[in-house]
This record gives C-alpha cells, sequence and structure tokens, in this order.
C-alpha cells in the first residue's frame, strides 16, 4: 500500500526520511487538500523549467536590474558596530530594493511564473505588509489581478502599507478570524486559492507551505547571498565570520544563508522574536519554545498546544509574528549548520534606534532583530570579527509603530538620545 | 478493501452496503464536538442518528481550518473557546456507536500527529471509531498513518477533487479503505445554491478508477440537492446545512428540533434520488 516504512521517526512523528522531493530531512512537505495538488505540481513543473530557461532567467535579471535595483550594495557600519564591541560589522542593504524589503526578489519571479502559467490573477498574503506591496507592485507592473489577505491587527499596526497596496490597485482584505495576524490570512488565502486555483496563482511571501514553495522561494532570493558574498571578498577580503538575518518565515535568512552553506566557517545565525520573552509565551521564538507540527501544509516547528492547536504568537513585528518557521531552518538548526537566538522586542527596539542615531539607517523592525543579533554577537566575538547583517528591509512602514515606542508625536518629540556617545554600552539602553 | 469494523458494531463499508441493496445513497452527517458544548454537540450527534443519518462524522475543531468556510469555521472557534478538547472526540464517538451508527472521525493532521497517529488509532477504535477522514493529508504523505490504521483496523478515507487527475485519482482511492471522499466543487466547507456538474463528472471519474463507494461532500444543504446527488453516488455528506441548524438557535433545544427536521428532510431526499 505504501513505499514508506512506520519506523521509529527522528521525533517520534514522521517515517524516516525517504528521498523525496520538498523534504529537508525529516521537515517540509505537502499537508494540504488534495484539491491543490495538481497546482503545486503544475507550479513545480514551471519553476523547474524556468530556472534553467535563459529567457525566463534573462527576463528576470533585467527586471532586477532596472526595477528592483539590484545589485544592492553593502554599507559598513563603524559608528553602530562600536556599541557592538567593536567588531566590523558589513549591512547587505536589501532595505533599498524597490518597495523597501528582499520581498520584490521573489515576488518578481513568481509574477513571472504566473504570466508563464497562463493565470491572470494573484492572490497573497501579508504581515509587515511588505510582501502584499510587493506583490501589489508586481501585478501593477505585469497587468495581475491582485488580492491581498492581511489580518486586522496588521491592517491597524501597518496602515500606512494597506493605503500603499490599494494605490496599487490591489484589492486588501482585512481578516478578522483567528488572531487576525499573518497566520490567518494564509489560512484565508488557501482557502482563496482552493476555490479559484484554475485562474489564481498564490504568491506565497516567505519559505513555508507546501512543496514546492519553501524550496523556490529560497531559490528566488538566493541572490541576496550570492551578490553579498563577493561584495563582502571584495571589500574585506575575506568572508565573514557570521551571517545574521532575521527569522519570519525565513526567506530573507534563507536568501542570505544559501550561499553559505558549503563555507562551513562561516557561522549562520537567524534570529527571531523574543516578543515580551519566552518565559511568558508571548513571542514569537519558535527554535526557543515550541515542537515539530503541521501548519500550512508543512511539517516544521510549530508553537503548538498540548492537543496540537497552534498557539498565537507575538511581536512587536508584524513581519515576524508567525507561530510557524519555513522547514529548512528546521533542518538547518536540527544538523547545526545554522544557529537561532531570538531579540526581545526592547532589544530590537534598542537596536532600531541605534542604527537611526549611529548611521542614519532607519530599519525595518524586523530587520532591526538582526541588527540585535549582530550587536551580541559582535560583543562574543570581539574586535576581529567581520560579520554580515541582512538588513531586509526599511522602516518607513513602522514609523507609526515607532512613533508610539519612543513616544515622538505628542509634545517630547525626541527621545533621550545616548546613541553618539561612545562607549553608551553602559547605559542600559543600548546594552542586550 | 473491505471495511474496517473497529472493535464493535456495524463498520462503514456495511452501512454503505446495506443502503445499496435499499437502492439508495447513504447520508453522512458532520457535526463538530464541543459546539456549542461537548454535551450539547453528542445529543446533536445522537439526535441525527435517531432522524436518520446513516453515518456520523465526527469533527474536531481545530484552529486553522483551511478546508472549511465561515460556519464550520465558527462553530470550531466557539468551540475552542469553550474549552474543547481533542480527547472529548472519543467521548463522541462512544456516544454515536451506542445510538447505532458507525463514527468517522474528521480531522486536521496536526491534531492526530500531536496525539501520535498510533495512540490515535488505539484510543479510537477502542471508543468505537470506524476511522478517519483527513481533509490535508494526502496519502503520499500519509505512511505512518496508513501502518496505524492497518493495524487499528480503521478504515481511511482520503479525498479527490475535481482537479485531481487521473492518475491522483487511482493512486488516493487505492490507499482510501471504507469510502472515497469525492469533494463536489472547488472551495471550502459551506451550503450552496446548485451542485453542478463538477460533482457528478468527479463521481463518475473516481467509480471508474476503484469499486469503493464514493460519497460527494460540499455545498449540499436541502432534501432536493441530496436527492440529486443520491442519483449517482453511493452517499451524500452534509456538514454546514447541519452545523447551521445549532449555530443559528437561540438555545439547543431549539437547534436540535431544526436539526432532526432537516435529517429527515435530507434522509427522504437520499431516498428518493434513484
Ligand atoms: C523587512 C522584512 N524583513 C523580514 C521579514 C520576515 O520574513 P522572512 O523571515 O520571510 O524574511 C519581513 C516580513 O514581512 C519583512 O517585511
Amino acid at each position: 500500500m505504501t513505499d514508506q516504512t512506520p519506523a521509529t521517526p527522528a521525533h517520534g512523528l514522521v517515517p524516516e526520511p525517504v528521498a523525496r522531493p520538498g523534504r529537508f530531512g525529516d521537515f517540509g512537505g505537502r499537508y494540504v487538500p488534495e484539491a491543490l495538488i495538481p497546482a503545486l505540481e503544475e507550479l513545480d513543473e514551471a519553476r523547474r523549467k524556468a530556472m534553467v530557461d535563459p529567457e525566463f532567467l534573462g527576463e528576470l535579471e533585467r527586471l532586477h536590474r532596472t526595477y528592483t535595483g539590484r545589485p544592492s550594495i553593502i554599507t559598513e557600519v563603524p559608528r553602530f558596530a562600536e556599541h557592538a564591541g567593536g567588531a566590523r560589522i558589513i549591512l547587505k542593504r536589501e532595505d533599498l530594493n524597490h518597495t523597501g524589503s528582499h520581498k520584490i526578489n521573489n515576488v518578481l519571479a513568481q509574477a513571472l511564473l504566473t504570466k508563464r502559467m497562463g493565470k491572470s490573477r494573484v492572490i497573497a498574503e501579508t504581515g509587515a505588509g511588505q510582501h502584499g506591496v510587493a506583490t501589489a507592485t508586481a501585478a501593477a507592473l505585469m497587468g495581475l489581478e491582485c488580492v491581498i489577505y492581511m489580518g486586522k491587527v496588521d491592517t491597524e499596526r501597518q496602515a500606512l502599507n494597506v493605503a500603499r497596496m490599494r494605490m496599487l490597485g490591489a484589492e486588501v482584505r482585512p481578516v478578522p478570524t483567528g488572531s487576525a495576524t499573518l497566520k490567518d490570512a494564509i489560512n484565508d488565502a488557501l482557502r482563496d486559492w482552493v476555490t479559484n486555483v484554475e485562474d489564481t496563482h498564490y504568491i506565497l511571501g516567505t519559505v513555508t507551505g507546501p512543496h514546492p514553495f519553501p524550496e523556490m522561494v529560497r531559490d528566488f532570493h538566493r541572490i541576496i547571498g550570492v551578490e553579498a558574498r563577493a561584495q563582502v571578498l571584495d571589500t574585506a577580503g575575506r568572508l565573514p565570520d557570521a551571517v545574521i538575518a532575521c527569522v519570519g518565515g525565513g526567506s530573507n535568512a534563507m536568501g542570505i544563508f544559501h550561499r553559505f552553506l558549503d563555507d562551513t566557517d562561516v557561522r549562520l545565525i537567524g534570529v527571531e522574536a523574543g516578543g515580551e520573552g519566552v518565559e511568558g509565551g508571548r513571542h514569537a521564538a519558535r527554535f526557543a519554545a515550541s515542537s515539530p507540527g503541521v501548519l500550512h501544509g508543512t511539517f516544521s516547528y510549530l508553537m503548538q498546544d498540548d492537543d496540537g492547536q497552534t498557539l498565537e504568537s507575538h511581536s512587536i513585528s508584524a513581519g515576524l509574528d508567525y507561530p510557524s518557521v519555513g522547514p529548512e531552518h528546521a533542518h538547518l538548526r536540527d544538523t547545526g549548520r545554522a544557529e537561532y537566538r531570538y531579540a526581545t522586542d526592547e532589544q530590537a527596539m534598542k537596536a532600531f534606534e541605534l542604527l537611526c542615531r549611529t548611521e542614519g539607517i532607519i530599519p525595518a523592525i524586523e530587520s532591526a532583530h538582526a541588527l540585535a543579533g549582530a550587536i551580541e554577537v559582535g560583543r562574543e566575538l570581539g574586535p576581529d570579527a567581520l560579520l554580515l547583517v541582512n538588513l531586509s528591509g526599511r522602516g518607513d512602514k513602522d514609523m507609526h509603530t515607532a512613533a508610539e515606542y519612543f513616544g515622538l508625536i505628542d509634545g517630547d518629540a525626541v527621545p533621550p538620545g545616548t546613541a553618539d556617545e561612545p562607549g553608551a554600552e553602559g547605559d542600559g539602553r543600548t546594552q542586550l | 478493501m473491505s471495511t474496517a469494523t473497529g472493535t464493535t458494531g456495524i463498520g462503514v463499508s456495511d452501512v454503505l452496503a446495506r443502503c445499496r441493496e435499499e437502492n439508495r445513497a447513504a447520508l453522512v452527517g458532520y457535526l463538530p464536538v464541543g459546539f456549542p458544548t461537548v454535551e450539547g454537540s453528542i445529543a446533536a450527534m445522537v439526535a441525527m442518528v435517531e432522524a436518520g443519518v446513516d453515518i456520523v462524522e465526527v469533527g474536531i475543531p481545530y484552529s486553522d481550518p483551511l478546508m472549511d468556510g465561515p460556519v464550520i469555521a465558527y462553530a470550531a472557534d466557539q468551540a475552542l473557546k469553550h474549552g474543547v478538547r481533542v480527547g472529548d472526540v472519543f467521548t463522541a464517538t462512544r456516544a454515536v456507536r451506542d445510538a447505532g451508527a458507525p463514527p468517522l472521525v474528521m480531522s486536521y493532521w496536526n491534531l492526530i500527529l500531536r496525539h501520535g497517529p498510533t495512540a490515535f488509532a488505539t484510543d479510537l477504535a477502542a471508543a468505537g471509531g470506524a476511522g478517519i477522514i483527513t481533509p490535508d493529508l494526502i496519502p503520499d504523505e500519509a505512511g505512518e498513518w496508513i501502518a496505524a490504521s492497518d493495524a487499528s483496523g480503521l478504515d481511511r478515507v482520503f479525498l479527490v477533487a475535481p482537479s485531481s487527475t487521473d492518475e491522483r485519482i487511482a493512486s488516493v482511492t487505492e490507499r482510501c479503505r471504507g469510502f472515497v471522499y469525492a469533494v463536489s466543487h472547488m472551495g471550502v466547507t459551506g451550503a450552496r445554491t446548485s451542485m453542478g456538474d463538477a460533482a457528478s463528472v468527479i463521481v463518475s471519474r473516481t467509480k471508474a478508477a476503484t469499486d469503493l463507494p464514493v460519497c460527494v461532500g460540499l455545498g449540499v444543504s436541502t432534501g432536493a440537492q441530496a436527492a440529486e446527488v443520491a442519483a449517482y453516488a453511493d452517499g451524500v455528506i452534509v456538514g454546514s446545512a447541519l452545523v447551521r441548524c445549532l449555530t443559528e438557535a437561540a438555545d439547543l433545544e431549539s437547534g436540535i428540533t431544526v436539526l432532526r427536521a432537516l435529517v429527515a428532510e435530507l434522509a427522504e431526499g437520499v431516498r428518493s434520488g434513484r
């Protein structure tokens, strides 16, 4: 009846991995309704063909050069690095891409695939709104109908991005069910997809979901690491000691990690959202406190209760506020190739402020988690270390949250600043 | 490919065979355990059996029911808010079994994965359960479940959809036991005004691949629709329309009264389709 041996599995949960596509060790797979399988197979075939088709690759390359703004530059940040143990820190500037984050890399490629598959409508989920904005942008560019699902909580904390998407001609559908955040937006996007799959492609925005999404989205972001590796070699004459990225679903991290996988001396460090702290349960640090399970079509680490019901995640950053994580990260973590830590809301906001004050760069709050991780790692490794940090997005969209957090609007417009005082590490504000 | 009988009572295949002898389709009724309360949902399931449902589909509420439309998603959400636990399903299957119908559990995969597929199968068989319908588990990923259901003698119902290729239909039906669940249209659960042609097409394509009974679900809400589907399918599965009897009622008692009336109408429908 089956070619799988129901032997004792690695996690006591799934059969020993048989060599089959869509698995990263035990993780990944395709846990979706049968109705979606043909669309996933069609997508898998289309992307496989596209990735070896000079016409597709040429068109994507042209778009990245003339529209996205690739290659994105790298920027060394010495004044910021003074607060990170004096380590040398280089940022990969995905924040400078058109639409303001790495998300556009994946979206342009999937939008091209949509056209190749002869579909006329795209849907997407969005948390921070960056993936939704990127999808709305690509849809406008390529003349596709576009519907974006966004948790109601997120439409409120990222209101500016809702306006951007609507300006670009997309329909934004707020999702009020469940926790009304990213996971619920994905539920509704999947419901739409299963209903309209004939003319609709679901542009999933991160490296999760059923096969082939985790692999495909990673491949479309791999350019981040390919460029950055060459740029760092060129600038510093050597590989970095560590590559650091924030991890929501994990796409910007997989994108910058992948080219370094075989560079075994390079540490790959993912930074999750610690929210209000892992102890109280209000966080999104999946690797710090969760167990393997299935959500949204993939088997990975998952915040769940004893019954297997998904728990709500919490983060100040909408883009990291997701109870599961891409299956390839789960595999990299379990095999030890990558390591994961977390930054709390407070740590991330300190790093956010610090980069603004020391370098004149306003990062996305998501990316600020990577910066918080870099401060920690820099202090651990000391002044000889060379760190590459993926600045996955810019913070314009977060001004509302930041203004509220730092009290920037009514009266006391300026937060007490100390960031430009050298050696400010001791004052508690930049202490991580 | 024969039916599983579980540890007690009549199996799903026995019921479907009896219906075939009576030259009618079977009526399969879905309700989630825990809505409005665990006891209330069980009372409603027993009432369905008394009113003419042949097989009860016992749903386990799940936090992320991505195959479900608003009615079932709402009931699941309420049940979870009121504290329903996965273990409550076993109380429900026992009660349905005692009422005389085979209970089939309908569950999203993570709940079973978390419980442990082997332990779940053992516990379900012990509680009179006949098998499980797995809406988000395709046979390709079901190695452990196939082994566990074989060991416990449980039916396993996978789904086919209008989008399924012939190869997929063949490989899915090969791994089903009890019956094959044919999704009537592309979409999520919820009542529809018309059943359309897609349902009869997927049934005849499925029947070309297997001798197993084929039951049709998604969208049936009236006796007339049940009769229409009963003309070509071995069973008619009704969910949202039954759940709505309870969600729209002022109290459980009046909800169950409406539910009994709808079940009677549907039971009449499955008997008048051929
Ligand atoms: C700027 C930015 N960085 C990171 C993320 C998190 O996603 P991922 O982990 O897939 O890179 C988001 C998601 O919205 C984002 O907008």
